[in-house]
């Protein structure tokens, strides 16, 4: 097989990674036998090993998807599944090892913890290393665990949901996560409470070929709130690593949920992700969903309107670099009357980087008086780099309203000179129309989050110009 | 700091193969308003867009300094940060920057990285700035010239203008489209800023905004030639007369006008 290139690894401040310290991993390849020790060393109860193991029969059955990016570097055999930072997880910092802790000091997890959030989980690897909730959050009922120990503290809730929403059987990655999964997490809000600070993940991928599969679940009940927000690194390697997540979404009647990524992965990860909400009567479904790094992303969050009065808004940005393929896009399903959706895709590509939205907007029957809007502005930085639209559209009942509008723009030499007449640099002047072309996406994000979009964008324009 | 001085020599532009700016002198120095006046077409456009370095524009020969500096050796960022301003007959759009982000970031522009303008001073000066001009305060947080009219974005461009403090500034067309109430708003802006350290150019087609802002210097400009230089009175001339007398007198067999 051949090795992928590493590119923009000038541009990638992430991409450092500690000495393995590793303290158990199941080796390279995906083998039954890998499924059944994962299982056991978690201790897990049979009817989770049988789910795995299914799984993992479609998984081998289906076939790699010969849509939206190449996969063909991705070669499953050099993938170590399942790695075992630590035998412990710690409730405070000092619990969790030096050398993961001084990692997730450098990507600023526990300042934030201390300023903003109100609940930390930290994965490494395949475990979460660290997790914490502040108490008055607990105090409230609402749940916030890494997911292998909601299997083991909530066994009947978890099982009511787990695989419920996005089945082993939905498509090739789902059924991987679902045999090999590890880490991730899992929230319950229960009725009527609204977690008003945002609860905060952090991925972090330390070993090389590692293949990273956590599994998020989140129950919103009736009339509850929460606001979920994850990031993700991972160290530059000559050989990809792979992440592949699956997160599924129950907001009952009333609730509202909002979960927001900044995925900055190395620029040689595959990031092959489901991401799917169910929205019950008058539920709001919220994805604010940014994709800077990564060598492939093929991510389309999505949202089952099934009660009426439902609403979905999805919100993305990807910027695709040198070597870089952002296949994004979002699913807006209207399974009931009266459901609105909106989705705004924004998109950025340069330095030969390539941008497709791929989104679907589907109708069934008896769904009066719903309405989608879909709106794609792609700004192209040169003419290597390249941008496509894809937009699917399925109505089966004709009492809906829906409206599409797509912009391609190229960053025009009248706006330059107009910012550079005013004393910017032509860098400045580029990244003053970016951030502005991001902003409808920036000004969604907690401040702080903001300010390191912001950031990272200006780090991946640097040496965009010229 | 020493008056200001732009001195143009045997400026000649030209756009796709064709000359549009023909030989061109001028001296503008701090404390003077010079006032270039001419028919459509005749390349007073192009002259100021090629002063501020527009990409589009090719310059053929001849020298531009600014207090001795070369300014055609300079990029468009550096002539701005040297202390020339172009106010734009039609300013671009930025979506998503709001007025008040892009003028701090370019008052940052000017100075040392590791200096920049306090925040609060900054709000402060701009209010005051905008309440000047007559300008709505909303107007800060509003994206740069997004859904502006006319008469906005002229207003705004006299507010960068005020803000940035240049020392030679080129308004090109700053009348244009705007009631009188506006051009009264803006003359004043100018008129404001006028000292001994500033110096303006102001382009126009009509002699109007000159009752507002009164002139040193007004030339007229035609077939990308400077072709008759006086005082103000010229200008009165001109609103009197038309520019067909000053046509006959010095022979000149004026085109259709081709070029704005």
């Amino acid at each position: 097989m051949s090795k992928p290139e590493i590119t923009g690894v000038e541009e990638y401040q992430y991409g450092f990674h500690d000495k393995d310290i590793s303290v158990f991993n199941t080796g390279k390849g995906l083998r039954r036998e890998v499924v059944e020790e994962i299982s056991r060393m978690k201790g897990e109860p049979d009817w989770m090993r049988e789910f795995r193991l299914r799984s993992l029969e479609i998984f081998q059955q289906k076939p790699m998807p010969n849509w939206g990016g190449s996969l063909k570097s991705l070669n499953f055999d050099d993938i170590t599944y399942y790695v075992r930072p630590s035998d412990q997880k710690g409730r405070t910092w000092e619990d969790v090892p030096s050398e993961i802790k001084d990692t997730f000091e450098k990507l600023g997890i526990p300042e934030a913890e201390r300023k903003f959030v109100a609940g930390v989980s930290a994965q490494y690897d395949s475990e979460v290393v660290y997790h914490n909730l502040r108490k008055d959050l607990e105090d409230m009922g609402i749940v916030f665990l890494d997911t292998d120990s909601a299997l083991r503290e909530y066994p009947d809730l978890f099982r009511e949901y787990f695989g419920t929403i996005v089945p082993p059987e939905d498509n090739k990655f789902a059924a991987l996560n679902s045999a090999v999964w590890s880490g991730g997490s899992f929230i319950y809000v229960p009725k009527g409470v609204e977690a008003k600070v945002p609860l905060q993940a952090y991925f972090r991928i330390n070993a090389s070929q590692m293949g990273q599969f956590e599994r998020t679940l989140i129950i919103v009940d009736e009339e509850a709130m929460v606001h979920y927000v994850e990031g993700c690194t991972a160290p530059i390697y000559s050989e990809s690593s792979l992440h592949s997540a699956v997160v599924e979404i129950v907001v009952k009647k009333g609730g509202r949920c909002r979960y927001t990524t900044i995925q900055n992965w190395a620029p040689n990860v595959f990031n092959l992700v489901t991401k799917r909400a169910v929205a019950h009567e008058r539920a709001t479904m919220e994805w604010i969903d940014g994709n800077i790094g990564s060598q492939l992303t093929m991510k389309y969050p999505s949202v089952y309107m099934v009660g009426e009065g439902a609403h979905a808004h999805v919100l993305s940005i990807a910027v695709a670099g040198k070597g870089q393929h952002q296949d994004a896009g979002a699913k807006a399903m209207h399974l009931a009357p009266n459901t609105t959706s909106t989705i705004i895709s924004k998109s950025i590509s340069r330095a030969g980087g390539r941008t497709t939205y791929r989104g679907l907007v589907h109708f069934g029957e008896n769904v009066k008086g719903s309405k989608a809007k879909v709106n794609c502005d792609t700004l192209i930085f040169d003419d290597g780099s390249k941008a496509d639209t894809i937009p699917v559209n399925e109505v089966l009942d004709n009492r809906v309203t829906m409206e599409h509008e797509a912009t391609v723009s190229k960053v025009s030499d009248e706006q330059l000179f107009y910012l550079k007449s005013r004393g910017l640099t032509e860098e400045e002047a580029t990244r003053m129309i970016v951030m502005g072309f991001i902003e409808p996406f920036t000004k969604e994000l907690p401040m702080e989050y903001a300010v390191e979009m912001n950031r990272l964008i200006k780090l991946e324009m640097v040496g965009s110009v010229g | 700091m020493a008056r200001p001085v732009l001195d143009i020599r045997g400026f000649r532009v030209g756009i796709e193969g064709r000359e549009i700016v023909k030989g061109l002198d001028l001296t503008v120095r701090g404390g003077e308003v010079h006032a270039i006046m001419g028919p459509n077409g005749t390349g007073k456009s192009t002259f100021a867009s090629a002063l501020m370095g527009h990409p589009a524009y090719e310059v053929l020969s001849g020298t531009v300094t600014l207090d001795g500096r070369d300014v055609l050796e300079m990029a468009v960022d550096e002539r701005a940060r040297a202390g020339l301003f172009l106010a734009m007959q039609y300013p671009a759009e930025i979506s998503g920057v709001s007025n008040a982000n892009f003028l701090r970031t370019a008052l940052n522009a000017r100075r040392e990285e590791n200096d920049p303008v306090p925040v609060l001073k900054f709000h402060k000066e701009l209010k005051e700035k905008m309440a000047g001009l007559s300008i709505d305060p909303t107007f800060a947080e509003r994206y740069v010239n997004e859904g502006f009219s006319g008469g906005e974005k002229k207003r705004n461009e006299i507010l960068q203008m005020a803000v940035l403090q240049p020392r030679i500034a080129i308004l090109d067309e700053i009348d244009s489209g705007l009631d009188i109430d506006a051009v009264k708003v803006v003359a004043q802006g100018v008129n404001d800023m006028l000292s001994e350290n500033f110096g303006v150019l102001i382009i126009t087609h009509y002699q109007r905004i000159l009752n507002y802002i009164h002139p040193t210097n007004v030339h007229v400009m035609m077939q990308g030639r400077i072709v008759r230089s006086s005082g103000p009175e010229l200008a009165e001339q001109l609103e009197a007369r038309g520019y067909d007398w000053l046509r006959q007198e010095l022979g000149i067999e004026e085109p259709l006008p081709q070029e704005a």
